[in-house]
Formats: structure tokens, sequence, C-alpha cells
């Protein structure tokens, strides 16, 4: 046992070392893709407003009058210490945006992710399970007709029917008003907020606010979780072990559930990584869709008002939390899965 | 099927050498089903294995013996058409259903497979595979008593106890075959299908794997059924042995009285391309093994045959029981049983195929 | 156009180059074609659907000026303003938007601009990302491991963001247009393609033709031609196609957040989804259902024809389909006992089953046998 913990503490390092070159690479990336206008953000940003000694003022103020190399090195240094910057056209810190918004973005990402798997995964089983049948026609035209559908159209059409039509569910924010400012804020997730403090109704109005945002983007990504579940189920079916299975007299539906089923799923742990980055635009558009105001509202916000620190900032902070996702997928793969250790 | 096949006789009482056969394969056909047409992958085999017996099953690749050993434990694959009789000890195997054949399979009857690499799952430990074996089949034995079990068929392949809880990636190609073979006995099946174990794997753990095979049915008194193509394996370790082409055995025997004195041509001609220190040159058989979607008329060697005959290419040749106690399914011999070729072919059919053939078309390119 | 139509009858004025005969130049077009005519089933279903609809697609972009009822930024007609917000009706089908214009219009137009912007998208994400691919794949070393980690950072960030943080800064240097949109959807697309040639690239350097092609003095650019352009073909199609709906997806995305191209620069359904957001709210159906509705079949078709290529393409999914076999009924097959003396036979044909070893004469033959 011992020696299994230390393979997977040598995973886990290796892992850790890999990833810090591609969050430099990010890092570059964004600063270069923030550079190629020209001039520089606050003359961008704020060319009509200010006379030329307000403006060389604010420059030098935010470091633009540097020269390039030490630009990056300033940006690289906020960028180890998270602080992101001050945005330009509010005077915000964005790690204080992250904090108070994120909580919007990973409520929404969350539950999107357990409606995608809630669905996708039995629904994956039961199309490769029963391959060709009528129902995995049918699955299989679902996952495609979801993955067709833009998430806001679906968000649109889910508005149509629901709130202004049927008046089951509200079609926007993330609570009533009165609920928002009644929840005292301790985690900045209003969800866990309100759970924390016991307040069910509080509870209750939040859950039927992110109802249909969670669905619309968990829909956006469960063709991908349906296809990928199907494939596989009937991979392994035909696989080597399960055979042996067989031979060895194993019950039928012991084959099916405890061999190939539980080992068809270990990819979907590698899937939902890849999702992630489909997840976060898509974060964007629900967000918008339903006038929640995450992290992907703000940069829309924010790209608007052509303030670009807060753009450098929170997309920047969108990279990191890919590259810590993908290096945390990896980790669970890891415990799952005793090959990929070595 | 059963309106042309009789059960098999008891053996004779006193001139046995062995007792009963576990199994006794009487006409069984395996079809698959393919848009050219089915697949006559195996057509019409007969053979008995009796306990403690090796039977060696050769041929070259493509002949249906791998078919043969997954259609006996009714582990022939979706869509394949099987009949025929496997009688193992008075049940006929093909009759029964899904159910019974796998409350079967682990008990009575036991498969081992050609590449151990694969053939274990992954995410499961050495300890789960045994226990979920031993579970399914006899469910009341307790944590403790699967462990015993489990340990000593490990031990008995010489995997040591500490390896009880390892995942199957942590052994090596020859570890791996060896609990394979370990989880397929634990259950101390009457008879076993051993097919190709030793291929994937280099000599010595060939060799090794082997002797494995040969403690067993000495202790166990296990049927087995080893299928090969290395007839170096069944000149070693067989007792008899099937020649198996085209879907068809056309011969089988004592493994000894049929290498020595082999009488199909085919076997013959296999005899004839192994390698041993004394070859001088490489012999082969011209010709590749033909399609089994529409195989030959007559004997389905006969296109490649050095000494087939004008009857060989229109009628099938019969089985033939000689007297050495083989069974040769060919007209050299039957030709001299009379009435054995039909009364058409009775004034030429003797005559070589070869001539005839270069006489008449050349129409295969 | 069948196989012997290809290899029979080559255009012979195209492409004078070289001594290749010109059977061989179709080699790689026959070898694309040939799985697409044996498909069936679910990807000849898929391939089908999506060739109709992006066939109707382009149909409509093409024929958009002779199909909408007005133009697409058009608010009134003849001097008579259009209604706002008008329910759908005779004089506009689809209804009015709150900026007065023509939905059907705009849905039609939009069309046009769904497949400019995909068209030029492609096209440019296709050369960047082969160029820099058999680049990276040919020559190796310090570019290729540079141009690897940035390929590989491109593709894990997440795509709209990177849509989204390109059209935010090309905006502001050439104008939010129809080229903007696309450059912008471009650099989400080139590492696909990126990866695929420049793998190629690496396993044919390996290659031992291509080996021998340049030890035999063919210039680089032959041996990119012909064995490189060769290998990929099958894989390029099958990216691009997906990657078709997803710039449509994309573009729809920017416009939905007001990032994509200017209203009065062309109609673009994205944007005129954003404008239904208010719309919605209060009941509104037309404005959003139509133009999203347009979107989806557009994504529709080309990820199905993606699909039916992927799944013609790639072995993996295709399904060898089971076919029960029937078993005739079996002929009963002759056993013949061979008489201890040669002579005749024991006269039982049929039926006698005693097989090997089963039978009382085992052993009792001497090993006199027959036929030697």
């Amino acid at each position: 046992m011992s020696k299994q913990s230390g393979s997977l503490r040598r995973y886990v390092l290796t892992r850790i070392g890999l990833a810090v070159p591609m969050v430099l690479i990010l890092l570059v990336l964004v600063f270069v893709l923030m550079r190629v206008a020209p001039g520089d953000p606050i003359s961008a940003a704020q060319g009509g407003h200010l006379t030329p000694a307000q403006l060389a003022q604010k420059r030098h103020q935010a470091g633009f009058d540097k020269p390039l190399i030490l630009q990056f090195w300033e940006y690289l240094r906020s960028v180890l210490t998270l602080n992101f910057g001050t945005t330009i056209s509010d005077g915000r810190s964005v790690s204080s945006i992250i904090v108070q918004n994120g909580g919007v973005t990973l409520t929404l990402a969350v539950g999107a992710v357990v409606v995608a798997l809630g669905l996708g995964v039995p629904l994956g089983l039961l199309a490769g399970r029963y391959r060709d049948s009528a129902g995995d026609t049918v699955t299989r035209v679902f996952a495609i007709v979801t993955y067709a559908t833009p998430v806001f159209f679906l968000g649109l059409l889910a508005q149509l029917l629901f709130s202004s039509h049927l008046g089951w569910l509200p079609s926007s924010g993330q609570a009533d008003t009165l609920v928002q400012l009644n929840v005292p804020t301790k985690t900045h997730i209003l969800l866990l907020d309100a759970l924390i403090s016991g307040q069910w109704d509080a509870v209750w109005n939040i859950f039927q606010h992110y109802l249909l945002p969670w669905i619309t983007l968990g829909l956006l990504i469960v063709g991908v979780f349906i296809r990928m579940i199907r494939i596989n189920l009937i991979q392994t079916l035909q696989g080597d072990y399960v055979e042996a299975a067989r031979a060895r007299g194993i019950k039928e539906s012991d084959v099916v559930v405890k061999h190939a089923f539980r080992n068809s799923l270990v990819p979907v742990v590698t899937v939902l990584g890849l999702q992630i980055a489909m997840l976060l635009g898509g974060a964007v558009l629900t967000e918008k869709t339903f006038n929640l105001s995450g992290l992907g509202s703000m940069l829309i916000n924010y790209i608007n008002s052509r303030d670009y620190i807060a753009v450098q900032g929170l997309v920047t902070f969108f990279a990191l939390v890919v590259v810590v996702i993908s290096m945390l997928i990896d980790f669970i793969n890891a415990l799952i899965d005793p090959r990929v250790r070595y | 099927m059963s309106a042309h096949v009789t059960s098999p006789e008891p053996a004779p009482a006193g001139t046995a050498d062995t007792s009963r056969p576990v199994l006794s394969v009487r006409d069984l056909r395996v079809w698959y089903g393919t848009p050219r047409g089915p697949v006559r992958a195996v057509d019409s085999v007969d053979f008995d294995v009796r306990p403690g017996e090796t039977l060696g099953l050769v041929g070259e690749s493509g002949c249906g013996k791998s078919t043969l050993g997954r259609g006996v434990l009714g582990l022939a694959p979706e869509g394949a058409a099987v009949d025929g009789e496997v009688n193992f000890r008075g049940t006929n195997l093909v009759s029964l259903s899904k159910k019974q054949l796998q409350e079967l399979r682990g008990p009575e009857l036991g498969l081992i497979f050609q590449e151990p690499m694969t053939r274990l799952n992954p995410l499961m430990r050495i300890s789960e595979h045994f226990a979920e074996t031993l579970k399914t089949h006899e469910p009341g034995l307790t944590k403790d008593q699967v462990r015993e079990r489990a340990l000593e068929a490990l031990r008995g392949m010489g995997i040591p106890p500490s390896r009880y809880h390892n995942y199957p990636h942590e052994f090596s190609g020859g570890m791996r075959q060896r609990i394979m073979i370990a989880l397929a006995l634990v259950l101390r099946p009457a008879f076993v299908v051993a097919d190709e174990p030793t291929t994937a794997l280099d000599v010595l753990v060939e060799a090794q794997i082997i002797r494995i095979l040969a403690d067993l049915r000495r202790n166990f008194d296990t049927a087995l059924v080893l299928i090969t193509h290395n007839l170096g394996i069944v000149a070693e370790a067989c007792d008899r042995v099937a020649v198996m082409y085209a879907g068809r055995i056309v011969e089988q025997g004592d493994a000894r009285e049929v290498f020595a004195r082999p009488q199909h041509p085919y076997t013959q001609e296999l005899l004839r391309s192994t390698i041993s220190l004394s070859t001088t040159g490489l012999h082969y058989i011209p010709g590749a093994p033909p399609d089994l979607v529409e195989p030959p008329t007559g004997c389905r060697f006969h296109p490649r045959c050095p000494k087939a005959m004008k009857v060989c290419a229109a009628v099938e040749p019969p089985d033939v029981l000689l007297n050495s106690g083989s069974t040769s399914a060919c007209w050299h011999q039957a030709q001299n049983i009379a009435g054995a070729i039909p009364p058409e072919h009775a004034t030429d059919g003797r005559e070589p195929l070869a001539l005839a053939e270069e006489i008449s078309v050349a129409d295969e390119a | 156009m069948t196989q012997t139509a290809l290899t029979s009858a080559p255009e012979p004025g195209s492409l004078p180059v070289g001594p290749t005969p010109a059977g061989k130049r179709f080699r790689g077009l026959r070898r694309f074609l040939a799985p697409i005519r044996q498909a069936h089933g679910m990807p000849k279903a898929m391939l089908w659907t999506g060739g109709i609809i992006t066939a109707l697609l382009a149909l409509t972009a093409i024929l958009a000026p002779l199909i909408a009822p007005y133009s697409f930024d058009a608010y009134q007609s003849g001097g008579h303003q259009f209604p706002k917000q008008g329910h759908p009706s005779g004089t506009h089908l689809f209804g009015t938007t709150v900026q007065n214009f023509d939905v059907l219009s705009r849905v039609v137009y939009g069309a046009r601009t769904a497949l400019e912007v995909m068209i030029l998208a492609v096209v440019f994400s296709l050369i960047l990302g082969v160029l820099l691919g058999l680049l990276a794949g040919y020559l190796g070393g310090w570019l290729d491991r540079i141009l690897v980690l940035v390929m590989d950072a491109l593709f894990a960030f997440p795509y709209l963001l990177l849509a989204i943080v390109a059209g935010f800064m090309l905006s502001g240097i050439i104008g939010g247009g129809v080229v903007t949109a696309a450059l912008s959807i471009t650099i989400v697309y080139i590492p696909q393609y990126f990866r695929v040639v420049r793998s190629s690239a690496l396993s044919a350097r390996e290659q031992v033709y291509v080996e021998a092609a340049r030890a035999m003095g063919a210039k680089p650019s032959t041996i990119v031609r012909k064995y490189l352009f060769g290998n990929v073909i099958q894989s390029v199609p099958v990216i691009a196609t997906m990657n078709a709906g997803d710039a449509i997806s994309t573009l729809a995305g920017l416009g939905f957040l007001g990032l994509g191209i200017q209203p009065t620069e062309a109609a673009e359904w994205g944007y005129d989804l954003q404008r239904a957001i208010d719309d919605v709210n209060s009941g509104m159906w037309w404005t959003a259902l139509y133009p999203g509705l347009a979107i989806v079949l557009a994504i529709l078709g080309f990820t199905l024809l993606g699909e039916g290529l992927n799944d013609v393409y790639n072995p993996t999914i295709r399904r060898r389909r089971i076919i029960r076999a029937v078993l005739p009924v079996p002929t009963a097959r002759k056993r013949l006992h061979e008489a201890a003396g040669n002579g005749g036979g024991t006269g039982s044909t049929t039926g006698d089953n005693g097989k090997a070893g089963t039978t009382s004469e085992t052993g009792t033959t001497p090993e006199e046998g027959d036929g030697q």
C-alpha cells in the first residue's frame, strides 16, 4: 500500500511540474494577445475623456510606459501573488471581482456538470448496451441535436416555455432581490450561504432560479458524454477481459455492470476535463442569457467598456482555472485507474 | 440432429484403457454470418476427450481451431449459428440456455486464452478476480475460504501470496498467464480448453506453462483440449492429436501414431513444414487456406494437395477409421474400401488430379 | 462518379507537372470517396441529412436577395415603416423585430453571413494550421517545440473566450466586420489542423518510402505534396466539416455577446438573438425562434456531415453488422472402417459414429496401416 501511495505522490509531483511550462505559455499568450492592439490599453479605454497629461499620469501609474519585457515581468509577478490588477473603468481589484462574482459561475458550472453526468451516464450506458436498437438511435440523435443547439438559444427557448408561457420558473437572476439581501454573505456562493444560514425558502428560491441555467448549460456538454460513454462501452463489451469474465461463468449482469460499465466510465473523468473549456465558454453565454452576474458576464461588461486591465486579469484567471482543473482531473484519474500512476 | 447421430456408445468394457469421455463432440457446426454468406468456421466436427487426457488441436491459423474451442464452451460470437452435439457428462451443451451454460463455465468448463496481457480487468485486483469467480459459483464461501482457495490455486502456479492484492499491470506476461490459469482452474473444471496459451509468451515461459498444464491433468484428471499451431508442443504434451483444416478435422489419433505415420496428406505436409535441427530446407504448403464462405468441393484440401485424385475434387472423402486407431478423412485411405467411391467416379476417380486440371481450364488466376 | 471514371478519364489539361501518371493523382481522392460510397445505416443517413441541410443553407445564402422579401437592414418599404415587434403576418411571415427589421429577411441574409464567416475561418485556419504543422513536423527542432507548446496552450484555452479576446483585440485594429469575426474564429481551430498535420508529417518523415524518395533527390516540396497530403487528406475533411459547424456556433456566440459583426454590416443570427432576450421575457417568441432555428439547422447540417464522415473513416465506431448464419440440414458424413485385411469395407457406411479410440478395434491391428 505504501508503495502505491508513494507512486501516487510521485505522479502528482511530476504532473505539477508539467503544468508549470503550460502556465507560462498561457501567460505569455494572454500578455501578447492583450498587446497586439496599437497604442496602449489606457489610451484605448479612455482616450477621448482625459487630457494628455492625465493620460500620461494614468499610463505611468499602470506601468504602461515601461519597456514590454519589464511589463511582462510585473505581470508575471502580479499573477504569482494572485493579484490580477485593478480595473481601469471602475477601480475594483480583479481579485475581488473573482471572489464576489466567481460564486455564480461556480454554482452554474457545478450544477451543469451534475446535470450532464446525471443524464449522460445512464443514456450513454443504455445506448451502448442496447446498441443499434431504436433507443440507441434516438439517444444518438439527441446527442447530436443538443450539440448543435447553441446554449443561448436553448436558454431562450426554456425561458419562453417555462417562464413566459407556463410561469413555472423565474427567467433571470440567481435569486429574488429580497432573498439576495437577506442571505448573510459568507462564502460569496449564494446557494451555499443560504444553506449555511438554514434559510430553506431562500435555498428553494435560488434553486428555482438556477434550474434552467443548469439544464441549459448541462445539455451543452451532455452530448459529448453520451457519445464517449456509448463508444467506450461498446468497445469494452467486445474487449478481452469481458470475454474472459464470461469464460469464467460470471453472471451476464455482473459482466456488464462490474466489468464493462465500470471500465467504460473511467475515461469520463478525462472527458470531463476536456469539457471544462467548453463549459467555461458556455457559462459566459448562459450567464448572459439568464442575466447572471458571474465572471463571464463581468468579462463581457469589461470588454464592452474596453477595460484592458480587467479583461487581462479575468482571462488570466480563466487560463489558470483551466490548468488547475485539468491537473485535478489527472489526479482523480490516477486515483481511479491504477495504471495511470505508472 | 439426433436423426443421424446416435449418441456415442459407452466405451466397451474391457478394451478401454481409459474411462468414458468427459466430453464428446458430434457433428458440431459453428457458422458465422457475413454479407457474403455464412463462414463455415467449424463444419461437422467430431472428437472425444477423456478425463486426464490432452487432445492437441492443430492447424494453420484461420482453420477454425479457436472457433471450435469457443463453440464447445458456448462462447461462439453473437450471430453465429451452432448445431450438433457437445455431450458433456450426459448433457448436450448446445441445447442449454445461456444461463445454464454460464453456470457450468467455471466449475465444469474452463477456457485459457492466448493473450494474457489483456484478459484481466485492469481495474480489479487479482484478489477481486478470484473472489468474483469463486463467489459466483459457490455463493456460500466465506471471505477466508475464498482467500484460502485462491491462494492455493495461485501457489500451484508459483505466484506468491504477497502478490494477491496486486493489480494486473504489476505482473509480467508469463505471470499473468499463470494467474489466468489459476483463475480458470480454481473451481477445478473437468474440461478445459487452452487456446494457444503460450503463443504470446517467450520460450522459457512456454515450457513452464506446458509443464503446469501437464501436471494439471495428472493431478486433477482434467480433460484438456490444447489448441496450438506448434507441433512441438503437441508432441510433448498431448496424448492425442486432431488436425484441423478448413473447418474440418482431417485426421485424429494417438499423437505418437499420427506423428510417426501421418495418413492424411495435409498432416504429412504440415509435419514436413516444421523446422527442426535436421531440417535442411524449408518446406511449405503452397497456396493459402481456402475461403470458408465457399469452400472447395470434394475434399477441402484438394486444391493444395500434392496427391489429389480426380475423385477428391468431386466427392467429399469419408472419415476412415484406420486399423491403427486413427481416423483420416482422405480418399487415399477410403479408396481401398469396397463401394466407397461412388460408381460414377469408379473408373477415373483414382487418376491424379494435377493432370486433369492442366487439361481442363486455367480459370483460377 | 464511379471509380473507373476517375481512373480512366483524368482531366487532360489539369496540373501538367511531373511525370506522375494521371491515375495516381486521383488515388487520394478515390481513397477518400470509396468509404463514402460504401456507407450504410446510420452514417449514410447522417451523410445524406447533413448534405441536404448544408446544400439548402448554401442555396439560401447564394440566393438570399431573391428569397428574402426585404433587405436585412430595411425598416421600411415604399415609404411605409415596418411595425415594431410586429406579429408574424402576411407581409412579414416571421414578424418584425424591436428595430423594425423583417425577421424572415434577416434569417435569410444571416445564412449568407454565417457561410461567409465559416468559409473564411475554415480556410484561414486550414492554411495556417497545415502550414505550421508541416513546418513543425518536417523541420522539427526548437521551432517544433515552441509551436507545440503554443498550440497546446491555445487548444486548452476555452475556445469561446479565445475568440472573444481575439475579436476584442482585432476589432480595436480593423473594426468589427465579417473578416474580423472570421479571423477571431480562425485562431480557435488552428491547433486542430496543426496537430493532425504535424503528427502525419512526423510519421511520414520516418517512413521508408519518404526516406527513399529523399535519397533519390526528390525536392522537399515534392515529398510534401505527394506523400504528406496523401496521408492528411482523410482526416482533414472530417475536422474541417466539424469545425464548420463549430465556427457557425462560435460566430453566433460572439454575436450574442455583442462582439461579432456590427448589425449594420450584415445580418447575423447571434446578434438577433441577443436583441430577442428582452422580447422573450415579455413572451414574444418569433424574434428568438426563427434565427435560433436557423443556427441549429446550420450547425446540425455540418455536424451530421462531419459525424457521418467520421463514422465512415473511423473504424473504431464502424459496426460489423451482425448477420445471423442459418444452418442448412446437415448432410450425413460418411464414416468407414478400414477392414483388417485391406479387403472390402465393413459395409457400414453412414451413421456409424464409432470414432477413434471408442471402438473395439483400437490397438488390435498391427501397424500395417494402408496406402503407404
